[in-house]
């Protein structure tokens, strides 16, 4: 058996030398793949807090993604297009700037996961599950109807945005942006779970009653991790969207939302790396066998029912056979 | 004014009255023993005082009033429980339940080391793996790290091998000489409640029945309520 940790850092490793691999061999498709694979790790690592550790299964994270998305998309097309975004009571210009696109995308995820989280929190189990995949279904169809910005065709950015120092359209470097933001997430991540707010949102999860015996507003605890939770996934969005140059209605799709929790089931419910090992094994899949087939959902099927089966905590879980928390 | 005061205090679970007429008090730096026979209404005290179950009657904490707080406030007023039945976070290790729970004060990890030097070594354990005994110094360790004014002990001892109850005795005695922490504790081990206790409150089908100091606790008292 391997040591979590060991595993965690063979898999970071695979991470960064996949792509760079791929670089010296000229094969930047690969380093595309492995792009998409990093920022859907955002986006679930996101989402583990409060899946994996705060145990509430949202089933509506793609409204953060898809807002990141759009985020994104509008600032950079208003910029494109030299059309201001707002006049009145102040000027706001777009911007292709992606630090500062990033920091929009960072408060308006958190801005509506604290008002979806206000509602939602108020429910727990399925109606929970119900709640959130309803906010995602209605940003999805206001984003269909919303013509302004292409409505359900979606809205094309022709030029991806800038970073300062950094060729933004160079795979490699791109890549680079989005891997450096995955290990600051996963840092950021593994501090908050050894936290004492990481720890009582554990312990919350756990027991309700015991965790408001001890002095924790119970709601406070959720909501808090639910508008983080909401902020990584949002800032994952921007990425994603920055990476096609093209943002859409699917980015608030519920199969999206579903496959979040997909990769991190897959990877390890609760574990630091799980949602990265789960977004990587899902993308190479989708790339390996959907050349094959159309069908190669069957296929990640299969995979899911064995370790929901036979392997509680994941990947991870079956190849360190130590316990997660959350088990 | 008791650092907690309950007057006529009635509880309820859902349509079912379970306190009808519950008074008692306890004064910083006292012991108050709260016994009864089984189903009398120690726990469901408790349960009130953390405004766990919907309440009637005056609860005063420090003078605030309990019966418009939630749990998560009286317990950050100084109210410290460790629960019937242990209860600690099972899913954290033993010092991951500390750190959770801990608040500014007397109360660190250095200080709970010292007091249950158990705890130390199995520091890095997760705590559902702990035996009995273990859980339940975890379970008051975890209220110390609280730092509350008020210690609320339900059961502490109950269904623990003799030499483990021996070593939560000597706990609560060690509280009590060192740090004058005030404690009300729930418990039928008369022999070593006379020993610490400054005070009891018995209760029978829901009503404070006796109160008075330890000194006064006569054998026909606690054969008529207790039945031992």
């Amino acid at each position: 058996m391997i040591k979590e940790s060991h595993l965690n850092i063979f898999v970071l490793g695979l991470l960064i030398f996949v792509p760079f691999f791929a670089y010296w061999n000229d094969q930047p498709f690969t380093i595309t793949l492995m792009t998409r694979a990093v920022i859907f790790a955002i986006a679930a690592v996101g989402l583990n807090l409060a899946l994996g550790i705060g145990g509430f299964i949202s089933f509506g994270h793609a409204a953060f993604f898809g807002l990141g998305g759009y985020v994104m998309g509008i600032l950079a097309w208003h910029s494109q297009n030299y059309v201001t975004l707002v006049e009145w009571p102040i000027l706001i210009e777009g911007t292709k700037s992606m630090p500062i696109i990033w920091i929009i995308t960072i408060a308006a995820s958190a801005f509506l996961a604290a008002i979806i989280g206000m509602i939602s929190l108020k429910t727990t189990g399925v109606y929970f599950i119900m709640i959130t995949l309803a906010f995602a279904q209605m940003m999805y169809y206001f984003s269909t109807s919303w013509s302004a910005y292409g409505g359900e065709d979606g809205l094309s950015i022709y030029v991806r945005n800038n970073f300062p120092g950094l060729n933004t359209l160079d795979p490699i470097q791109f890549f680079s942006i989005c891997c450096v933001i995955l290990l600051i997430v996963l840092f950021f991540m593994g501090r908050l779970i050894k936290s004492p707010f990481g720890l009582a949102l554990n312990a919350s999860r756990q027991s309700r009653q015991r965790i408001e015996a001890v002095g924790f507003d119970f709601h406070k605890l959720q909501l808090t991790a639910f508008i983080l939770s909401g902020a990584i996934t949002g800032l994952s969005g921007a990425l994603f969207a920055d990476l096609n140059r093209f943002v859409s209605p699917s980015m608030f799709s519920w199969q999206l939302s579903g496959e979040f929790i997909v990769f991190i089931i897959i990877g390890g419910v609760g574990r630091l790396f799980g949602p990265v090992i789960g977004a990587l094994i899902f993308v190479w899949l989708e790339h390996l066998i959907g050349g094959i087939s159309d069908y190669w959902h069957i296929f990640l099927g299969f995979i899911l029912l064995a370790i929901v089966l036979f392997g509680k905590g994941g990947i991870i879980g079956l190849l360190s056979r130590e316990d997660a928390q959350h088990e | 004014m008791g650092l907690l005061s309950l007057s006529s205090v009635k509880a309820y679970y859902g349509e079912s009255q379970a306190l009808f007429d519950v008074n008692l008090e306890v004064n910083e730096g006292e012991i108050v023993a709260l016994m009864g026979r089984n189903g009398t209404g120690k726990s469901t005290t408790v349960k009130s005082i953390f405004q766990m179950i919907p309440t009637k009657g005056e609860l005063l904490f420090s003078g605030k009033n309990l019966s418009k707080l939630k749990s998560f406030q009286v317990s950050r007023l100084g109210a410290g429980l460790v629960p019937e039945g242990r209860r600690i976070f099972g899913q954290l290790s033993v010092k991951e339940n500390l750190i959770a729970t801990s608040r500014e004060g007397r109360w660190n990890l250095e200080e709970i080391n010292d007091l249950f030097p158990k705890l130390k070594e199995r520091s890095g354990q997760v705590a559902s793996s702990l035996s009995g005994g273990e859980q339940q110094m975890l379970a008051i360790a975890r209220a110390l790290m609280t730092n509350p004014r008020l210690l609320i002990l339900d059961e502490a001892t109950e269904g623990l091998a003799p030499i483990i109850r021996q070593e939560i005795w000597s706990a609560i005695k060690t509280l009590r000489n060192d740090t004058g922490l005030a404690i009300l504790i729930i418990d039928k081990s008369i022999r070593e409640l006379r020993q610490i206790c400054d005070r009891v409150v018995i209760l029978e089908k829901g009503r404070t029945v006796w109160r008075g100091n330890i000194d006064q606790l006569s054998n026909e008292v606690t054969q008529e309520f207790i039945g031992v």
